[in-house]
């Protein structure tokens, strides 16, 4: 079952910090829809989704509500992909994408086991379920990253630029395949690339300079949209809307 | 493919660094007869490593009942100062009160020059083995304990991340994301463990006791008998060679993963 989020009266400020990285922000997340988020460097968005996902600790100055559409509580119904693709280079590849479990429960059942090698499959990675990370490339790895999630079988989704230490090309088949298997959940992405953006949004906001977050205006087309001449003009005119907003 | 090549290759490494090792120790050989020769060494102030070789040869059953005597302290206080270390940068991480006591203990535990205790050991433990094995923890203690703590405390934060949002709790977390991310950096304490355990040992009997490589040495150089002085130097020399390579080559095996980010 998909939910919706809503984040309403969002405000950090990080313990030493002279002023709040963002106070009184508010932000819906549709259900089974893509929200974006772009913005500068240092602006906050990763502290935006680690304020989602329950990771900044008690000793920094937090409030704020996240209330699902479901009347339940968020925690443990998130899943979490960051920049690095985070597998632990102890596991083979297997064990990373059960990592959830065998941190639940201490093992891994061959059911689960199934399950994983059913989802590295639909990914294109059948026949390396026993290497170890450091042996694949960046584009597999960040590949099981996503098995990873997707075992995590959770109704939402955060990103923190998952795609952006890769090539144009691994990057737009990641893309592609993530929107197609990422269906049905509530998806949060944190991009630095406006092009992304447009590509996967359902819903596209741009954090500005003075910690709002502008609603920006998309393609008529259902995401994944292809890289073609409206695109272009949108992506044309969110470049010019970002240089104005910051300087 | 890659896989083949590169097994080859370490294979090929370590069959050149036993060629280099073979090469040193000759050459060093070489040296100590040219010294001997060049300088007329008397044989009870430098003997020529024949004699020595003689010596070896002919008190072999003295020289392997003392050498496993001692060979047993070091692998014994390796061992326990391992479980010592380990226990402590644990209760350390995980009781965060605990710390501020622990810390200064910890520093205190370097700056007393362990040397300064052995007597002190030997009065508590006795002659035997005991002593020997708690002082060769003792001196391994501190560096075992801090590069642990280190390797416990520095886990990649997105690591402990990913484990948060899984929903792990503080246990599982230890056990499948901290202490095996732990591992490359704790190995490089136990590596350094590995070379000063013996000299912990040997220091022990030195000071006191009743058996031992270290026993052996004293006693000959008492009755100026140089040549089995050397003798028991070579077999200790020889054996902590042995015991770092075995060391570093069980660490490799254990963390196949670290060898690799290292190769990047
Ligand atoms: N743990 C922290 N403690 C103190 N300040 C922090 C912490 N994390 C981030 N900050 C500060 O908060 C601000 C926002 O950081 P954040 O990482 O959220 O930015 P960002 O928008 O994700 O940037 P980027 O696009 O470069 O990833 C920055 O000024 C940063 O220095
Ligand atoms: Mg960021």
């Amino acid at each position: 079952m998909s939910i919706s989020v809503q984040l309403s009266a969002a405000s950090l400020q990080y313990a030493g910090a002279a002023q709040a990285t963002f106070a009184g922000l508010n932000l819906n997340l549709p259900a089974a829809k893509w929200t974006c988020l772009l913005g500068p460097s240092g602006c906050g968005k990763t502290s935006l989704l680690r304020l989602l996902a329950g990771l900044i600790d008690s000793s920094h100055q937090l409030s704020g509500q996240i209330s699902c559409s479901d009347g339940l509580s968020i925690d443990n119904r998130i899943s979490y992909m960051a920049q690095q693709d985070l597998l632990l280079p102890w596991l083979n590849v297997l064990d990373n994408v059960c990592l959830k479990a065998k941190l639940l429960t201490g093992k891994v059942s061959a059911g689960e086991q199934h399950k994983a090698r059913q989802l590295l499959a639909q990914l294109n990675l059948s026949g390396i379920e026993k290497s170890l990370p450091d042996q694949l490339s960046g584009g597999m790895r960040q590949r099981v990253a996503l098995a990873r999630t997707l075992m995590q079988d959770t109704p939402i989704v955060l990103m923190d630029e998952p795609f952006s230490a890769l090539d144009a090309v691994n990057r737009y088949k990641l893309q592609d395949l993530a929107a197609k298997v990422l269906q049905g959940r509530t998806v949060l992405l944190i991009t630095h690339d406006p092009q992304e953006a447009l590509r996967l949004s359902d819903q596209l906001y741009l954090f500005s300079a003075d910690q709002q977050l502008l609603p920006l205006p998309l393609p008529d087309s259902l995401p994944p949209r292809a890289v073609d001449a409206q695109l272009g003009q949108y992506q044309q005119s969110l470049l010019q809307k970002m240089q104005v907003l910051h300087g | 493919m890659a896989k083949i090549t590169l097994n080859t290759a370490t294979l090929g490494n370590s069959l050149s660094n036993l060629w280099r090792l073979t090469i040193t120790a000759l050459v060093i050989l070489l040296l100590w007869q040219a010294i001997v020769v060049c300088f007329e060494m008397p044989p009870f102030i430098l003997p020529p490593p024949l004699l020595v070789l003689e010596k070896l040869i002919g008190s072999y059953q003295l020289l392997l009942s003392h050498s496993l005597i001692t060979m047993s302290e070091i692998v014994l206080g390796l061992l326990l100062g391992l479980l010592m270390g380990l226990l402590f940068a644990l209760q350390m991480l995980l009781f965060k009160p605990l710390r501020r006591w622990l810390l200064p203990v910890l520093i205190a535990s370097q700056a007393i020059p362990v040397f300064a205790l052995a007597p002190i050991l030997m009065l508590w433990f006795g002659y035997g083995m005991t002593s020997k094995v708690i002082m060769a923890a003792l001196i391994i203690f501190f560096p075992v304990t801090t590069t642990c703590f280190d390797g416990l405390r520095y886990t990649p934060i997105g690591y402990l991340d990913l484990a948060h949002t899984m929903g792990a709790n503080k246990w599982r977390q230890l056990w499948h994301i901290r202490l095996p991310a732990a591992l490359p950096t704790l190995a490089s304490g136990i590596r350094v463990a590995a070379v000063v355990a013996p000299i912990g040992a040997v220091v022990g009997e030195w000071v006191g006791s009743s058996g031992g490589l270290g026993y052996l040495m004293l006693q000959a150089n008492a009755r100026m008998q140089i040549a089995d002085m050397f003798a028991a130097l070579f077999i200790l020399a020889l054996f902590s060679i042995a015991l770092y390579y075995f060391t570093d080559l069980l660490l490799k095996t254990l963390i196949p993963w670290h060898r690799e980010q290292a190769g990047h």
